[in-house]
């Protein structure tokens, strides 16, 4: 089953890249398909099945344009910090706790705490992160999470849990 | 007209890239460097390609932009990923912080890594002494 998907997807990707419907093409493709599936099939994510409930598209398709909009604001944020005659940057690593228990949300939570500037994702430990901030926000860690973590956990637990 | 906003999407991502490689230049110590580099850039990157799939979606090639955008998809994940690489790497290679840093939580932490005989833990050790 989850071989079966793995080719899918990997046919699926290699039918957009070529897009074109030559029988060489497809031969070609499914081919490979069936060398990547079957040598590292393995490596896929285990509950794959999860990328066929409807409700976790419609979550994501909401976590795109969210996540858009924060990483934007952010950018702007540190643009004006880089720009600003004095360069006004209180950098520092701090931890925080994630409430998220899943590999697969707490990777995605890792990058979308890395694509938003300001925020690195240096490691995780559990349910600990340590995030190296260009400016660090006051508080003890609760605040420090909900500033950090909190915009995103409530989608992505929707989307991956 | 849907040229006119690729071209207008085009631009502004070229501004981020531009204040992406300011802040490398301004900021300080490789922490801070490597998200001026990774995160601006990234974004800067991805509205290139969109702008890109927008012409290529226009009319001219529809195959470009769908290649356009699975490009920026691939980097959307692959980049946090390799700056966080990097930031581990140096930090447990011993690259110090910028000494006005406030704060430093991850010194422990990185102790720990080092001192466990783990797997992981071995290689990151077997990593910092090769040079």
């Amino acid at each position: 089953m989850k071989w079966l998907l793995c080719l899918f997807l990997v046919f699926a990707l290699w039918m957009l890249l070529m897009w074109s419907l030559d029988p060489l093409v497809i031969g070609t493709g499914a081919f490979f398909a069936l060398l990547v599936g079957t040598y590292l099939g393995d490596i896929y994510p285990e509950q794959l099945h999860k990328v066929f409930s409807p409700k976790r598209w419609l979550f994501f398709i909401l976590y795109v344009p969210y996540f858009l909009y924060y990483c934007v604001r952010a950018n702007l944020d540190v643009a004006f910090r880089v720009l600003h005659p004095d360069v006004p940057i209180r950098p520092g690593i701090v931890r925080i706790r994630t409430t998220l228990t899943g590999d697969m949300a707490k990777t995605f939570l890792a990058n979308s705490i890395t694509l938003t500037p300001g925020t690195l994702t240096i490691d995780i430990d559990g349910q600990d992160l340590y995030i190296h901030c260009i400016n660090v926000p006051p508080g003890d860690i609760a605040k420090r999470s909900r500033e950090i973590c909190g915009t995103f956990e409530p989608l992505l637990r929707r989307i991956f849990e | 007209m849907m040229l006119d906003v690729a071209w207008w999407i085009i631009g502004v991502g070229l501004a981020f890239d531009l204040l992406g490689c300011v802040g490398l230049i301004r900021l300080p110590d490789v922490y801070n460097r490597a998200q001026a580099a990774t995160k601006c850039v990234t974004l800067g990157t991805c509205m290139l390609l969109l702008g890109v799939a927008f012409v290529g979606f226009s009319g001219t090639s529809v195959p470009m932009g769908i290649k356009a955008l699975i490009c920026a998809a691939f980097v959307l994940l692959t980049s946090p990923v390799g700056a966080h690489a990097i930031c581990r790497g140096a930090y447990l290679s011993g690259v110090k912080l910028w000494p006005e840093s406030v704060e430093d939580a991850f010194g422990p932490r990185a102790d720990q890594i080092q001192q466990q005989p783990t797997q992981k833990g071995a290689a990151d050790r077997e990593e910092t002494k090769a040079p």
